[in-house]
């Protein structure tokens, strides 16, 4: 316990003295925000499907979210360059305890990510519809931090430098963000793309805010919160299988 | 001597087609202080790599404290502490939380753990620098942070990989005292790699020669030079290992290694 905590502080402390890194992380998510929101906004309205900020702005929290806590993989690469990771695998403690407290660092500072482009959509225009249920919110940011941080961590686990993780996280995470109910409804998605963005995780966290943030969503909370979970679940537990294999 | 508490058999590593170690045998003795020696690949650091469960062995065997790396990980990590060759701090972190963390790792109790990590930042005169990131750091002042951590527990085996690499005269002067205290008072285990004759003089008991993944000698520093009628220590590895300079490995450290010879001989 104490283990998990300490790599969870140590997670914070990393992400707390690199305002790079702060700053850097928000330029996607508003760039697709302002980029999507003002391009298609005048299409959404005109095809009957009301203010596409208030559809949009979850979705790119959502994706804010990701790209932050994909970091913890970027973040376990630096460690192995840089040689921390072997005084970590090397230490008495239960490598699925120093997964665990990566994970939960990375899912923390990602939903504050989160909350931080959530504080600008509304400069755009963007209004919760029930106020009571952003903390509630703010938990599915946590979730859906736990999900990609531990994908992340996952892949990280089985690369040995960073190039080859940038590739393949651009390679996963844009179809990621594109095959997913982040951006566009999924009801008006041709049979294949929807099919794709039912088994993508992204989907289901997004649908999770919007029921919260703007009473809509195409799925049932319990629904989103059960297959975020299994997502979390199975990388969990298959990234703690490549944590114990890992060798220097 | 009692009994062993390292005791490697038959231990091969391969990387491909490369035998980095080839069917080593030794033991080294509980509260023995013990000399790996070796030019530059010889498979020293792979030795390490996997006496510390950080590699797992092609074939043979290795018993640390009675534990089996292969099937008791958490039992070996448990026994040892280690000096590695090349970096491992946290360079967004300070000093000080690079060794409150190695503290929390081995499960230090937290008023032992404060106690002994202002000691020891003092001992390295690190101690006015104890919130500066390591980022911000000399490679001396980083090489010195290590040895610190590395000596923040206690624990029954110590491994040090080439630890007074790129050390100042002092602090290398003060490790081995420190070493040497440890090892009278707790009869800690030290294992040490080095490329330094008159350290392994000084300080081993015992010392394996390791070329090309074989071990070719291995006894007291007085044994070694009988067997090859040498008057020192590095005649004696000389005349063991030839004077050949070895294939390179690819780290920076080992480069500058080279270098630091290469300038050392002109």
């Amino acid at each position: 316990m104490k283990i998990v905590y300490a790599m969870w502080l140590r997670e914070l402390k990393k992400y707390a003295r690199n305002r790079g890194r702060v700053i850097g992380a928000l330029g996607q998510p508003l760039l697709f925000l302002l980029g999507f929101g003002y391009g298609f906004g005048a299409v959404f309205r005109a095809a009957g499907k009301g203010d596409y900020i208030q559809f949009l702005a979850p979705g790119i929290i959502g994706i804010s979210i990701i790209s932050g806590s994909t970091f913890n993989g970027i973040s376990l690469i630096w460690d192995r360059q840089f040689g921390f990771l072997k005084e970590t695998l090397v230490a008495p403690v239960p490598r699925l305890a120093t997964m665990l407290g990566r994970t939960l660092g990375g899912a923390t500072t990602s939903a504050l990510q989160g909350s931080i482009v959530f504080a600008v959509t509304f400069a755009v225009g963007f209004h919760p519809a029930t106020w009571a249920y952003v903390p509630a919110a703010m938990l599915v940011m946590v979730l859906i931090g736990v999900v990609f941080a531990s994908m992340g961590l996952m892949v990280g686990s089985l690369l040995a430098d960073g190039q080859g993780f940038q590739q393949i996280m651009n390679f996963v995470l844009m179809p990621v963000f594109f095959l997913s109910g982040a951006l566009f409804p999924l009801q008006t998605m041709p049979t294949v793309m929807h099919w794709v963005a039912r088994i993508n995780p992204i989907t289901y966290g997004v649908d999770a805010l919007r029921v919260l943030l703007i009473d809509g969503g195409d799925f049932s909370l319990s629904l989103d919160l059960s297959a975020l979970a299994i997502f979390a679940a199975l990388f969990l537990a298959l990234g703690s299988r490549f944590f114990e294999r890992m060798q220097i | 001597m009692n009994h062993d508490i390292i005791d490697v058999k038959n231990l091969t590593k391969k990387f491909g087609d490369f035998t980095a170690v080839n069917e080593i045998s030794f033991s080294v003795g509980s509260g023995e202080r013990f000399a790996f020696l070796g030019p530059n690949g010889a498979g020293k650091s792979t030795t390490i790599k996997m006496l510390t469960t950080l590699l797992a062995p092609t074939s043979g065997t290795i018993l640390i404290a009675g534990y089996d790396p292969k099937s008791r990980a958490s039992g070996v990590r448990q026994s040892i502490g280690i000096v590695f060759q090349d970096p491992s701090l946290d360079e967004d972190l300070t000093a000080w939380e690079n060794m409150e963390i190695h503290g929390v790792f081995y499960g230090m109790p937290r008023a032992l753990r404060r106690e002994r990590i202002h000691e020891l930042l003092d001992f390295v005169d690190l101690h006015n620098r104890k919130d500066s990131r390591v980022k911000e750091f000399s490679g001396g002042m980083k090489r010195r942070l290590e040895i610190a951590r590395g000596l923040l527990h206690h624990p029954r085996v110590m491994f040090l990989d080439e630890p007074t690499l790129g050390l100042d005269p002092q602090t290398r002067k003060r490790m081995w005292q420190y070493l040497q205290d440890l090892n009278d008072r707790e009869s800690v285990t030290v294992f040490f790699t080095t490329h330094y004759m008159e350290e392994a003089e000084r300080v081993a008991q015992r010392i394996a020669i390791i070329d090309h993944g074989k071990i070719v000698a291995i006894g007291s520093v007085a044994e070694l030079k009988a067997q090859t009628n040498a008057d020192s220590l590095e005649s004696a590895f000389l005349a063991l290992t030839g004077s050949t300079i070895r294939e390179e490995e690819t780290s920076a450290a080992a480069r500058f290694r080279t270098m630091a010879r290469a300038q050392r001989r002109r």
